[in-house]
């Protein structure tokens, strides 16, 4: 299991509606993306991008072709054994940030090991050092309405990050921010992956966010349009 | 898992207090009024039973009766006081036996005047009615026989025509004719379970009453008790034949007589009360029902409100069932607060209800159970579809919505 490349897709098509109304939102994709990469997924709206997202998070099924990540055919699991998946290696960020109401930062980082089933102290622990990595231990207590708009997106990336998970799939991460929060989140995801090999999956339509990643995919019209590896550095 | 859900729901519920409060209304009306009308049954049982229990123990009487038939109505055929020394001679296990004939009359002492049932009878009835004296004396055996004009007092007539004063040895007036000695008080008994006031009464030697006042020899109704409470059915079956040998009736015919034991209509009375109780219960009931719907409906609207934080939910690891069981506790918890502030509120309503109307408050414990495991089990019967819903959202369809 330990072999297989984190992330494989075969051929494969993701297809909504039938006969005249079919949409092919994927169109035979062929992927690999391999532990402690750093992947902006790029395209126009429509390109297929947010598709090939939830089926890379196991929120969503491909009507044909076959996905593997880490060597199970996520194809063949079900509701349940998705979540499972989703649960232990699978961690999301997106651009609304979904926290839940009413509730403090400390206590969104611990839902997560709720439903691990973790206890009170290993939760306590584990979320608090989440926050301290993204900077932002003296918030634990403080529910999201009282966070800005970064501070916010910084308690879900630490959300991802607490179950320690094989990958974080970050949707839009910084559609809701402006382009110095932007940045400082990008910083702190790429920080993140260098120093903590985590593997990050992006998806964003704006260059200048895209080009913190070590890996440009685009794609037009449910196809792979370009697949460039770059430094990958912060631009000046 | 179940603990944490647990203070999930509570924190849900409390930030929404007053709608948590809304829909749970219908629960707390529901539980109070089961509660409340089941414990006020059992608390006129107990009265209507103590009430029975305080006309005399082991009381049994015989009452002239008509068959129902065909023709012309038939009159009843009263006793005479030899069948009251016939009881006593004849069966077994007999304590005591009185023949009572009552005659409403017109008392007057002075200025005072009181309209008031003289029963005659004899000294018997004070055992058999269990009944003691408050002061004075009974008859004497030659005021019995010679019918003399002597009465004793119940309390209401006492207070009504002597107030403050002694009546021990005055003469009162009672009708045109009769002037009578008073000799004794009763002990007072108060009101009976039908409203009834025991304690107006006077009470004469049965001949007396016949000579001066019925002008016949009649006897109305006897009473008896028998010795212990194994004695009154084989007194009941023995009463039975001896009278209807005495009054001649032929096998085949229908008695002209009714026994009646205070055991049996304070059993009947207490099925009474139990069945009237059970019938409102169910109608409060529906009312628990109603609430179980209003509570799916709240639900309802809280799992589309909260779309989004189900499909948080669901992307983060949790699976249906983790989704399921939150939704569901929420609703159990909601209705299980809602039968412990019903139960409350029916308990005290209750407490007040039998302070105003005079019957014992009978906690029991069980009513206050049973509502709240009624009350659990209406928040898991209609919590049950809101939560399936919400666990069977899809996280991509709920993540998008807003």
């Amino acid at each position: 299991m330990t072999d297989a490349p984190l992330i494989r897709f075969e051929k494969v098509s993701k297809i909504y509606g039938k006969g005249e109304a079919e949409v092919r939102a994927l169109d035979g994709v062929d992927l690999t993306i391999n532990d402690g990469e750093f992947v902006a997924i790029m395209g126009p709206s429509g390109s297929g991008k947010s598709t090939a997202m939830n089926i890379l998070g196991c929120l969503d099924t491909p009507t044909s072709g076959r996905y593997f990540f880490r060597g199970i055919d996520v194809g063949t699991l079900d509701r349940s054994q998705r979540a499972l998946l989703r649960r232990h290696y699978i961690g999301f960020v997106f651009q609304g940030f979904n926290l839940l109401k009413r509730t403090t930062a400390r206590e969104n980082l611990e839902l997560p090991l709720i439903y691990r089933r973790e206890t009170v102290g290993q939760r306590r622990k584990a979320a608090l050092k989440a926050l301290d990595l993204v900077g932002l231990s003296d918030r634990a207590n403080h529910t999201s309405s009282e966070l800005s708009g970064g501070q916010q997106q910084r308690v879900a990336i630490a959300r991802a990050l607490v179950t320690e998970p094989a990958v974080i799939f970050a949707d839009e991460p910084t559609g809701n921010l402006d382009s110095s929060r932007s940045h400082e989140i990008m910083k702190l995801l790429d920080d993140l992956n260098q120093t903590r090999k985590i593997t990050i999956v992006l998806v964003t339509h704006e260059d200048d966010i895209a080009a913190y990643a070590k890996r440009q995919i685009r794609f037009r019209d449910g196809k792979i349009a370009s697949d460039t590896v770059t430094r990958g550095s912060v631009p000046a | 898992m179940i603990w944490i859900t647990l203070q999930l729901a509570f924190r849900e519920l409390r930030a929404n207090i007053l709608r948590s409060l809304l829909t749970t209304l219908g629960i707390i009306v529901g539980v109070a009024a089961v509660v409340t009308v089941v414990t006020l049954g059992q608390g006129l049982t107990l009265k209507v039973t103590s009430d029975i229990a305080s006309l005399g123990r082991n009381l049994l009487f015989v009452l002239p009766f008509t068959p129902q038939r065909a023709g012309p109505a038939t009159p009843q055929t009263p006793f005479k006081v030899e069948d009251a020394q016939a009881i006593m001679r004849e069966i077994q296990g007999v304590l005591a036996v009185a023949p009572s004939t009552i005659k409403q009359s017109q008392a007057v002492y002075g200025s005072n005047n009181w309209f008031v049932p003289v029963n005659g009878t004899t000294n018997p009835y004070f055992i058999v009615r269990d009944w003691p004296m408050a002061q004075g004396r009974l008859f004497s055996e030659s005021e019995e026989r010679g019918g003399r004009p002597v009465c004793i007092l119940g309390e209401t007539p006492r207070r009504e025509l002597f107030g403050h004063q002694n009546p021990l040895g005055a003469s009162i007036r009672l009708g045109q004719t009769t002037t009578c000695e008073v000799i004794g008080v009763l002990a007072p008994k108060g009101q009976s379970t039908f409203g009834q006031d025991q304690d107006d009464i006077i009470l004469m030697p049965i001949v007396a009453v016949q000579r001066r006042m019925t002008g016949n020899d009649d006897v109305q109704q006897i009473w008896l008790s028998a010795v212990s409470a194994e004695r009154v059915k084989p007194v009941q079956e023995a009463l039975a034949s001896l009278m209807r040998e005495r009054r001649r009736i032929r096998a085949g015919e229908q008695d002209n007589f009714l026994i009646r034991d205070l055991q049996s209509v304070s059993a009947l009375v207490g099925s009474t009360t139990a069945l009237l109780t059970a019938g409102l219960s169910a109608v409060a009931a529906i009312s628990l029902l109603v609430g179980g719907i209003g509570i799916m409906n709240i639900m309802l609207v809280s799992v589309t409100e909260r779309t989004r934080e189900i499909g948080i939910r669901l992307a983060i690891g949790a699976l249906e069932r983790d989704v399921l069981l939150q939704f569901l506790i929420e609703a159990i918890l909601l209705s299980c607060v809602g039968g412990m502030i019903g139960a409350m509120l029916g308990l005290a309503g209750s407490a007040a209800i039998a302070y105003a109307i005079d019957v014992p408050f009978v906690l029991s414990v069980w009513v206050v159970i049973v509502a709240f495991v009624f009350s659990a089990a209406v928040g898991i019967i209609f919590g049950f579809f809101p939560a399936r819903r919400a666990a069977s959202l899809d996280p991509i369809e709920a993540l998008r919505y807003e």
